[in-house]
């Protein structure tokens, strides 16, 4: 199955999943994803969610900000309640699409055992990753997914000195049924992406790299400009694995055309958590970039 | 099913709008469409639409005059930034209060 | 009996459970509890049992699971023990404090580190302060029919049940006991239904992020925060006893096994000095007791403790009262302090004018042997003993069958 670009933002629905006057910060990438998001999965859906950014932006009790049901869990077991409400549902006999719905921190640190789990057993639900590279709902420390050289509150004064796991790669060796990279600043490649894994059955996972401004150090409008120029540089690749075989799709499967890509420091000059981040550092990313995407245009052409 | 004495108190929460209040207070700059450029206002035909498909909370309508609800609106900006024919400006909120036209 | 089977606890367990038609079980394997999970897999893949076995990775996604089928409204099931019951502590507290009634057995077993798989009572007392409700069976016969019971209680004041009993002395051992016929636990136990089930039909977010203080919803109404929350779990969970003793008087009108589903004494009405303890060497006291009227013309009964959370402080103390010792044995504790059970004996008794002596004593921990022998001779001895000197001394525990 391909990706066809079926939705545009004419046809995508005006039916609206989320009430305005939420928690979510201002120029909230999570936000965009989530609200288009919910237009592709519809209301016969159930989500689970640990502790993060959503878990606010979905509403204080006794207010829901969704519209959706949603089983707020512990952290580390995200894929293992959402197991069990689907587990239920099939007990029910109801075909109801059940989506764990985490960030960076509940899916590549305390929630991968879990995550892994469920991969492995195969379990029919979709996992959203909402990437947004930090633990941000507790104020920026470092996370897994963190790339090296960025500043957190807990990698202070030069930056994570470490690269961040490449946690769809680790997906992706679990076999998964589906597998998809999105961003935010592409609600419709996402809102695609979603269309196609309600139809597979088995594990779907979805990473999405999610801009966050208070955490990236942005200003509230770049958000969407900024996960633009992820893309566009080469640094955030969108693509979809099905059945072992890896496809760029949507924009990056564009970039292929291109005879260059921006350069990696258009997107990193964008941010203050890349400042501490040194010309060498920076080069070698652009050299890591440029043999990816050599590597890319190899094997797509 | 449950013993009618016990009254079960947990968290479930019900669906609603401004669970953090009327979020436009947090703005400092509201967004301006000026419709002799916005795409669908100009040709009357729906079309473009960035505006409303990007917006993080939900506070622009998909209409051929797109309006922008200003109670919840947090004047994140995105949809200035990203509109393709620059029709939208953010203005400093404090230019709408009353009497500063005046001054 | 009438048509009583000869297996093991574990057994015992799993036959509750097909019996009680939960429809999600997951589980991890771990010692003791292993054979349970076992008996299980093999009745759903054998056709014996309709219901979805989740083979997790740990024993935190086994209660994630549960929490998750809980939560949309259908009956889950899970067993563990020691290191495993602790590795799941956090989902513990979260399946109370959601109010989900779901039931999981607890095969007893020491805590780590050092590793020992064999029987204390360490685990379960740990997690005493989850908001579980917790119970102990003494027997195999109990455990079939407590684990039954559980799913009742569970479903009607909706907080999770934690059927306890001993690893392999209940565990893995080959006991008589009677099945209850599956016609009539149908009707014993109808069919769970959640009013806040998961469901696209009703969304509502559970277990969001409440604040300290009372807001108003979406209609209007106020609604408590999360100490009004808390509050309503302990209230709930106090009356849950009367419950447990409502569900144990059907339990015997349909199946003519119960009567003492709170406490169980023997020999108790004429005492004047009464045993406590939890669990099989419960069972294993009233051999003791039998030989110390017999042999030693002493006045001593055995009050088997069947429910310890919620702790029953009045059944208790009105049992006890009329005592002029209570010896209360126990195979775990709160270490620094005393015998976690002691202590809210002890407290229990404090608002009463006529107390009894109390002395606490810890036994067994990690399988050490309790030769009924050597409960026996530290009962006579403590007896024969002038008792009041006995607890002259500071009311530290006296340990059991030291080697050292």
């Amino acid at each position: 199955m391909k990706t066809t670009a079926r939705t545009t933002v004419l046809n995508l629905t005006g039916e609206e999943f989320v009430h305005p006057g939420n928690r979510a910060c201002s120029g909230c990438g999570l936000s965009i994803l989530y609200r288009v998001g919910v237009k592709a999965l519809g209301r016969d859906c159930i989500f689970v969610v640990p502790p993060s950014c959503l878990t606010v932006m979905q509403g204080l009790y006794p207010i829901a900000a969704t519209q959706m049901p949603v089983l707020n869990g512990t952290f580390a077991s995200t894929a293992a309640i959402a197991t069990g409400v689907k587990a239920a549902m099939r007990r029910l006999g109801r075909e109801t699409q059940v989506v764990a719905w985490a960030g960076d921190g509940g899916t590549s640190d305390i929630g991968i055992q879990a995550l892994s789990g469920a991969l492995e057993r195969g379990e029919d639900i979709i996992y959203i990753c909402y990437d947004n590279e930090a633990y941000m709902n507790t104020g920026v420390q470092r996370s897994g997914t963190t790339p090296r050289g960025s500043l957190t509150t807990t990698t202070p004064f030069t930056g994570k000195s470490e690269v961040g796991k490449d946690l769809p790669a680790i997906i992706a060796a679990h076999n998964p049924a589906y597998l998809a990279t999105c961003s935010a600043s592409y609600p419709l490649d996402f809102h695609d992406k979603l269309l196609k894994a309600k139809q597979i059955k088995g594990l779907k996972y979805l990473h999405v790299q999610t801009p966050c401004p208070p955490g990236w150090g942005i200003d509230e409008h770049m958000t969407v400009a900024l996960g633009r120029a992820a893309v566009e540089t080469g640094l955030f690749d969108l693509y979809e694995i099905e059945n072992g075989r890896m496809q760029l799709s949507g924009p990056s499967q564009q970039l292929l055309a291109k005879p260059a890509l921006r350069p990696v420091r258009e997107y990193l000059q964008l941010q203050t958590r890349f400042k501490a981040l040194g010309d060498e550092q920076a080069d070698a990313l652009q050299a890591q970039v440029d043999r990816r995407w050599a590597g890319y245009r190899d094997k797509f052409k | 099913m449950p013993d009618p004495r016990f009254k079960i108190l947990t968290s479930a929460s019900t669906s609603g709008p401004g669970d953090a209040g009327r979020t436009g207070s947090w703005r400092v700059e509201r967004p301006v469409i000026d419709m002799s450029r916005c795409i669908p206002a100009k040709t009357g035909k729906p079309a473009c639409h960035l505006c409303w498909l990007l917006c993080p909370d939900n506070v622009v309508s998909k209409e051929i005059e797109p309006a922008i609800d200003l109670e919840y609106c947090k004047g994140c900006g995105i949809c200035a930034q990203e509109c393709p024919v620059q029709a939208i400006s953010m203005v400093a909120d404090a230019d709408f209060l009353e009497g500063a036209a005046s001054e | 009996m009438s048509n009583p089977i000869i297996e093991s606890g574990n057994v015992a367990a799993a036959m509750a459970v097909q019996l009680a038609r939960a429809e999600v079980i997951a589980a991890y394997p771990i010692t003791p509890q292993t054979p349970v999970t076992e008996k299980l897999s093999e009745l759903i893949a054998a056709g014996a049992m309709d219901a979805e076995y989740v083979a997790v990775e740990s024993e935190h996604s086994a209660m994630g699971v549960c929490i998750g089928a809980a939560s949309a409204g259908v009956r889950a099931f899970t067993a563990t023990s020691s290191n495993g019951l602790l590795y799941m502590s956090e989902q513990l507290h979260w399946a109370a404090g959601a109010r989900l009634p779901i039931v999981m057995c607890v095969v007893n077993r020491a805590i780590g580190a050092p590793w020992s798989v064999w029987n204390d009572h360490q685990d379960a007392i740990s997690q005493r302060d989850t908001g579980w409700i917790q119970i102990f069976a003494k027997d195999h016969q109990e455990i079939i029919d407590m684990t039954l019971k559980a799913f009742r209680l569970a479903e009607l004041v909706h907080i999770p049940v934690m059927v306890n009993y001993d690893g392999y002395y209940l565990s893995h051992t080959y006991m008589p006991f009677e099945p209850p016929d599956a016609e009539r636990v149908d009707a014993f136990l109808p069919a769970y239904a959640y009013k806040h089930a998961l469901t696209p039909e009703r969304p509502e977010s559970l277990n969001t992020v409440t604040l300290p203080d009372a807001r108003l919803d979406v209609d209007g109404i106020q609604r408590g925060g999360y100490m009004d929350i808390r509050h309503n779990l302990h209230e709930e969970m106090g009356k849950s006893i009367e419950v447990w003793e409502e569900i144990d008087q059907e339990y015997q009108a349909l199946f003519g096994r119960g009567g003492h589903p709170v406490i169980d004494p023997y020999r108790c009405e004429d005492a004047d000095v009464i045993i406590v303890a939890m669990g099989s060497m419960a069972n294993q006291f009233r051999v003791v007791v039998d030989r110390l009227r017999q042999n030693d013309g002493l006045k001593v009964g055995i009050l088997a403790l069947q429910m310890y959370r919620p702790f029953p402080s009045a059944i208790i103390a009105e049992a006890l009262q009329s005592a002029r010792h209570v010896m209360v044995y126990e195979k775990g504790l709160s270490y620094g302090n005393q015998g976690a059970l002691y202590g809210d004996i002890k407290s229990a008794l404090y608002p009463y004018p006529a107390r009894p002596r109390l002395h606490n004593f810890i036994v067994g921990l990690g399988g050490r042997a309790i030769p009924t022998e050597s409960l026996y001779e530290t009962m006579k001895t403590a007896c024969e003993q002038d008792l009041s000197t006995l607890s002259a001394q500071a009311d530290a525990p006296q340990w059991i069958g030291l080697q050292l």
